[in-house]
């Protein structure tokens, strides 16, 4: 172990670092890696246990068919698919705009020392971090009982909108940071209005970041299970959506309802649906990744 | 002229007057305005949503019997409302998953802050993270046929099929990346010139990360675990999942015990009649579980602020 003066990271050829008692900081050392391996190592047997559990069902008929009580071998996931894409566009619908221009107020409108501003981000803040089953009792009072809108596709976007909106806001905040102020500079001398010089100038700049916080933001929200529980999507639901006010469910609820048969038929049909959902999650985090690395500008 | 228009649309940044009146801009600026104002509207919305029933149900149900008996039975012909057995399984849940998150998502962190070559980060960070993003209803899956099933039960052959002890662990588990990423923040603001002060006095790495990394983080530390907490007490699907619905006053970890989410999410989900006092049960539970993590979250806010502000 190799320790320099200036930078602990780096190694140097003379060895400064104290002497102290060797066993002991080594053990330490390795006890840290340790530490580490304990999630990694956990991450791999979970993803290695639901394929070679899940391997049998993972063919065609687990999006072709819909799901089934009684023939579980024949039953799948198509309803559950659509129904996913149905929720989820509507969370992005109602999301994303509000998310973004929400951002844009707070970080190129705002005045960042008043106290009206400081309660808006703590309040952010709080909600980012409030119990996602919270939003789902939010739901089923305002949008399913109060306002009428039962247990739909659409109130499941509404509500994971909510859900997901702190960390669209959050994102799209500091992808507006990270753009040097000369830039909104230059384009305010040039006699540009703030929209025009936040339209034109600091908005396009920030949208690889932007796009990253979302997809983000997105993956959390098809993850997401538990307030769709008290929204209606665990009734069985063996059709395609239809429209926005169509009952639905959706993959994680599919796999919740299979995870509690107690044959083991549904169990791999259950891991085929885990394998299924992690491949979706895991290709958008993939692509928010080389979004991020491909677009990295040095300013 | 309009010269407060134009001071305010130039947010201050620019001095000279514009010539025109620009009524869009202000149009503009109401709208971003509302855009905001939706996440305290969402706010509005959750406590209005969970006091309305709560008030109708402490109406019927007095405070001091639901937080202070010890029999929850909504279901019975005879219902009783104690919600001190929902805080026991949450608690002792959560107790399990913190034993397991702190010391590994803090181990974790010091690592990663001290001890990895940026080589070894650039992978191991974006691992943790892939942790972070699994979704909830698969780590409970997890937990219930493989942790319960094929590591605890040769171990405990008594376990109860639905347990706390899996669905605490894999918790501990999920909540490792919060902790970890939050920490290692703290870690990263401190300034590389303490850590050279202990160097230059003799300090092995060791001693410079536990004397002089931690204690200058601590409260950041602080705020990552108590973030770890609320995560823990608001989680629903793992305990769902794995650890019963059976509301359960015991400390063994063997058995299967409901929650607050759990029970929220269990009366929830099923058939209940709109405004019965077993519908109300839900949001009165649900207020408990908002006023708890809302102020967890509230210390964890202000421990960050302490650390950004000492270091920045």
């Amino acid at each position: 172990m190799t320790t320099t003066l200036t930078s602990p990271a780096s190694s140097s050829p003379i060895d400064l670092e104290g002497k102290g008692q060797p066993i002991v900081d080594k053990t330490f050392r390795w006890i840290l890696f340790l530490c580490l391996a304990v999630g990694v190592v956990f991450l791999a047997v979970l993803l290695v246990y639901v394929t070679i559990k899940g391997w049998p069902r993972l063919t065609p008929t687990l999006w072709e068919n819909m799901p089934s009580i009684r023939r579980p071998e024949q039953a799948g996931a198509q309803s559950a698919i659509t129904g996913t894409l149905w929720v989820i566009g509507f969370t992005a619908l109602f999301a994303l705009p509000v998310g973004f221009l929400g951002a844009v107020y707070m970080e190129e409108y705002a005045n960042p020392t008043s106290r009206f501003t400081r309660f808006v981000e703590i309040n952010i803040q709080n909600l980012a971090a409030v119990p996602s089953i919270v939003y789902g009792i939010l739901g089923l009072a305002i949008f399913a009982r109060a306002l009428a809108l039962g247990q739909t596709v659409i109130t499941a976007g509404l509500t994971l909108a909510l859900l997901v909106l702190p960390v669209i806001i959050v994102s799209t905040r500091e992808a507006l940071r990270a753009v040097p102020q000369n830039i909104r500079h230059g384009s305010l001398a040039l006699g540009a209005t703030l929209w025009q010089t936040t339209w034109r100038q600091t908005m396009p700049a920030a949208v690889p970041g932007m796009a990253t916080g979302t997809i983000l933001a997105l993956s959390r929200a098809i993850g997401e299970a538990a307030p769709l529980l008290l929204l209606g999507a665990v009734t069985f639901i063996s059709f395609n959506p239809t429209g926005p006010f169509s009952a639905y469910t959706t993959l994680p609820i599919q796999i919740y309802n299979w995870t509690k048969e107690s044959r083991e038929e549904f169990q791999i049909l259950a891991s085929a649906t885990i394998v299924l959902l992690l491949v979706i999650l895991l290709a958008m985090n993939a692509v928010a990744i080389l979004i991020r690395n491909r677009t990295q500008k040095r300013w | 002229m309009s010269t407060a228009l134009a001071e305010s649309a130039a947010g201050g940044l620019n001095p000279l007057r514009q010539t025109k009146p620009r009524y869009g801009e202000k149009v503009i600026r109401v709208i971003l305005f509302a855009a905001a104002a939706v996440s305290i509207l969402t706010t509005f919305g959750i406590v209005i949503s969970v006091l309305i029933p709560s008030l109708e149900f402490f109406s019927e149900i007095p405070l001091t019997e639901f937080l202070f008996t010890t029999t929850w039975t909504p279901l019975f012909a005879n219902p009783q409302y104690g919600v001190l057995p929902l805080i026991m399984g949450t608690m002792v849940i959560t107790v399990i998953a913190i034993a397991i998150a702190i010391p590994l998502g803090l181990g974790s962190a010091i690592y990663l802050s001290e001890y990895a070559k940026p080589k070894a980060r650039k992978v191991l960070k974006p691992t943790l993270e892939v942790l972070a993003g699994i979704p909830t209803v698969v780590f409970g899956f997890f937990a219930l046929e493989f942790i319960t099933e094929l590591v605890l039960k040769p171990i405990f052959p008594q376990i109860d099929i639905f347990n706390a002890l899996s669905a605490g662990i894999v918790m501990g588990i999920m909540i490792i990346p919060t902790i970890a990423s939050l920490s290692e923040d703290a870690m990263a603001a401190v300034p590389g010139g303490l850590r050279d002060g202990a160097y230059a006095l003799g300090a092995t790495k060791r001693q410079v990360a536990l004397r002089v990394v931690v204690p200058a983080a601590l409260s950041g530390i602080v705020a990552a675990f108590v973030l770890g907490i609320s995560r823990a007490i608001g989680e629903t699907m793992i305990v769902t999942i794995a650890a019963g619905l059976q509301p359960n006053m015991t400390l063994n970890p063997l058995e299967g015990m409901q929650t607050m989410t759990s029970y929220i999410a269990a009366a929830g989900a099923g058939d209940v009649a709109t405004g019965s006092i077993e519908y109300k049960s839900i949001f009165a539970v649900g207020m408990l579980l908002f006023i708890i993590t809302f102020f967890m979250n509230m210390i964890s806010i202000r421990l960050v602020r302490k650390y950004r502000q000492a270091y920045q």
